[in-house]
């Protein structure tokens, strides 16, 4: 028996490393071809544990996932590890900045024939498309409007907030870019770059005697709606969802004739993905209406982007109610916002509020 | 620093026959406040001093925006003229809020420091400092529960008078005011406390032999030895007062925008760091100015 001494115990030590990092990288070795790395918010849908199962059941590809906690985040993951992931899920404001920097690949819709029945105008959003080639698959969207009390006549445009009728009952979001975006819409601008801000400025203000709470977050609108503080309110589709299905609140969710505020994720595949193969198969997997389904009632989910896939939920599921497919007809998609624009709108808003305040 | 050579003298003994050249006191007095000031410069003047770098730069230094200095952060008063009307909203909350807090802390004090006796004391100064143990959030929430319409307040009010409308004042600056007194209150009542427990009794005694009435005492005896206690308890409660955010943003509803909000917003929500920090600063001065101007009061007050 050989004798431990430092050289050998080095020896025997470093052989262990190498034999340890070997094993380890095995299994990724010998099954890269069956398997995807996914990039997402934690608990968004991508990683639902039945789901991946099924998944790698019906077609051999194992599901791993990554996990980013800000689009800041996603973005920088893409720009500094290339190569590293199949698929990514990104909001519509962000695609366009990916596209623009060449981190995400174009489509190949060929390989995902559950795109046949997404909405049109949500495939087509600028912020997917460069050159009229598609890089990502619409997923999820929802938008904001208009909420009321049960009962209530339903207002047909944002002007309800302006409404003398509604004087001290209406509840505004404490958001610079959703004030100013209903105030564009309801000048007939463009939401995402509104040419004449003062006349933004001047409407929101023209809300004042209407205006009771700025609300930031959906526990407190639902606290604020209860105690029945006001009446009609900026809000969200999803959170108009929960607040009737979870809070059993008497919420009317109204889009008015404007159109909503819309925001949409998609699934794109980033430049260098091990496996595009398998991502286009996850991507067709997660727009298809039984994945969404059985999401949507067993997790709760946002509308899906596959208009068959709503069509699928039970007619009286609150989610379809809400998410009409009319609706993304006629809905302004969030864009990014250049630095300058973003400045001026949460300028712009900071003085709306102090107005309020006087 | 010569009386503290004879101390290090006399603490080593003269007994000691061996001759050692003593620590100069300043060596001693280096190595007692250095890791107080290392931590106070790692921890406070550094991340303050990066603050003060951001406010002179075009924008938030994390992305691809190209950076390049500027001024024009701190013209935002002059850009922006709204923004005085906050800040003197801000001022006038603070103002407000410390006047309220004076108060009721030196009355409180002075019923704990004079009026008990025995264990009750301690008692009731655990009672008084009881809420300051729970976090401020929860605080804040439970006065939207019993201020808002409909809210407990409202239901205790109309169980006597049912015919009185609602009395919420929930979204206005009184619940603003409220809070933050109710937030700021155990400060004030322990520097009073403290300053308080010192009077000697045989003072209020004399002065109580002589035919003082209670108010006397209280004018006369009490809050004049008592003003050291008052005035920092005033400055703990007015300094971070007129920078809050929280109280403002949850209790103050749409009136609730202060110069805290203000500056939260550019962290948060509009990620514009170098705005916020110069607003910031801005807010500093203003408080050091404030300070200047009744620094004579202040400092008569503390060395009374």
């Amino acid at each position: 028996m050989t004798e431990i001494t430092r050289r050998n115990a080095l020896k025997l030590m470093s052989a262990t490393f190498v034999a340890g990092a070997a094993v380890s990288m095995l299994p990724k070795m010998a099954f890269s071809a069956g398997t995807i790395t996914v990039l997402n918010w934690q608990g968004y849908g991508t990683d639902e544990a039945w789901s991946i199962k099924a998944f790698q059941e019906a077609t051999g590809i194992e599901v791993v996932h990554d996990y980013y906690s800000s689009e800041a985040e996603m973005l920088t993951k893409l720009r500094t590890n290339p190569g590293t992931y199949d698929l990514v899920v990104l909001n519509a404001a962000r695609c366009a900045q990916a596209m623009a920097e060449d981190l995400i690949s174009p489509i190949d819709y060929a390989k995902v024939p559950n795109i046949a029945s997404v909405a049109a105008n949500l495939r087509s959003n600028e912020n997917f498309n460069k050159d009229g080639v598609g890089y990502a698959v619409p997923w999820v969207w929802g938008l904001t409007a208009i909420a009321m009390r049960e009962g209530l006549p339903k207002a047909d445009s944002y002007a309800v907030f302006g409404d003398p009728a509604y004087k001290g009952r209406v509840g505004l979001q404490d958001d610079a870019v959703g004030a100013i975006a209903a105030a564009a819409l309801l000048t007939g601008q463009d939401m995402n770059n509104p040419k004449d801000l003062d006349l933004v400025k001047e409407t929101l203000k023209g809300f004042k005697p209407n205006v009771k709470l700025l609300w930031s977050t959906e526990d407190q609108w639902n606290k604020s709606f209860a105690a029945k503080e006001f009446d009609v309110a900026m809000y969200w589709s999803g959170g108009a969802v929960r607040s009737r299905r979870v809070s059993k609140l008497p919420v009317d969710f109204v889009v008015p004739k404007e159109g909503g505020i819309g925001w949409v994720d998609g699934l794109g595949i980033p430049v260098g993905a091990p496996n595009a193969e398998g991502a286009h198969a996850f991507a067709n997997w997660m727009i298809d209406p039984k994945f969404y389904v059985e999401w949507a009632t067993k997790a709760g989910a946002p509308a899906s982007a596959n208009t068959a896939a709503m069509e699928s939920l039970p007619a009286d599921d609150l989610s379809r109610q809400i998410h009409k497919p009319e609706y993304i007809a006629n809905m302004s998609i969030m864009s990014a916002l250049p630095d300058d624009r973003r400045e001026a709108f949460n300028n712009l808003w900071q003085e709306v509020k102090a107005f309020y305040a006087e | 620093m010569r009386s503290d050579t004879i101390l290090n003298d006399a603490a080593r003994g003269s007994s000691d026959p061996r001759q050692r050249r003593p620590i100069p006191a300043w060596v001693a007095t280096t190595a007692l406040l250095l890791p107080t000031y290392g931590w106070l410069t790692l921890a406070v003047l550094l991340p303050l001093l990066t603050m003060f770098v951001f406010s002179f730069m075009s924008a938030t230094p994390m992305g691809k925006t190209p950076i390049v200095f500027t001024l024009k952060h701190y013209r935002a008063f002059i850009d922006q003229p709204y923004l005085i009307n906050i800040a003197w909203t801000s001022l006038v909350i603070g103002f407000w809020t410390t006047l309220l807090c004076a108060v009721f802390g030196f009355l409180a004090a002075v019923a704990l420091a004079r009026a008990t006796v025995g264990r009750m004391r301690e008692t009731l100064l655990v009672l008084l400092l009881l809420p300051f143990w729970t976090n401020g959030l929860v605080r804040v929430f439970s006065w939207t529960m019993v201020l808002r319409e409909n809210g407990f307040l409202d239901g205790v009010v109309h169980m006597l008078l049912p015919d009185i409308g609602s009395v919420s004042f929930l979204y206005t600056r009184y619940a603003i005011v409220l809070g933050l007194v109710h937030g700021y209150l155990p400060y004030m009542i322990l520097t009073c406390y403290i300053a308080l427990s010192t009077i000697d009794d045989a003072i209020i005694e004399a002065a109580a032999s002589l035919g003082a009435r209670w108010w006397t005492i209280l004018l006369r005896i009490l809050l004049p030895l008592a003003a050291p206690g008052l005035i920092s308890g005033a400055v703990l409660t007015f300094v971070p007062v007129i920078g809050s955010f929280m109280e403002p943003r949850i209790l103050g509803g749409k009136v609730g925008v202060t110069m805290g909000t203000v500056i939260e917003d550019q962290f948060t929500q509009a990620f514009n760091w170098p705005l916020g920090a110069a607003l910031s600063f801005t807010l500093l001065a203003v408080v050091l100015a404030i300070f200047a101007t009744f620094s004579g009061v202040l400092r008569r007050g503390t060395t009374a």
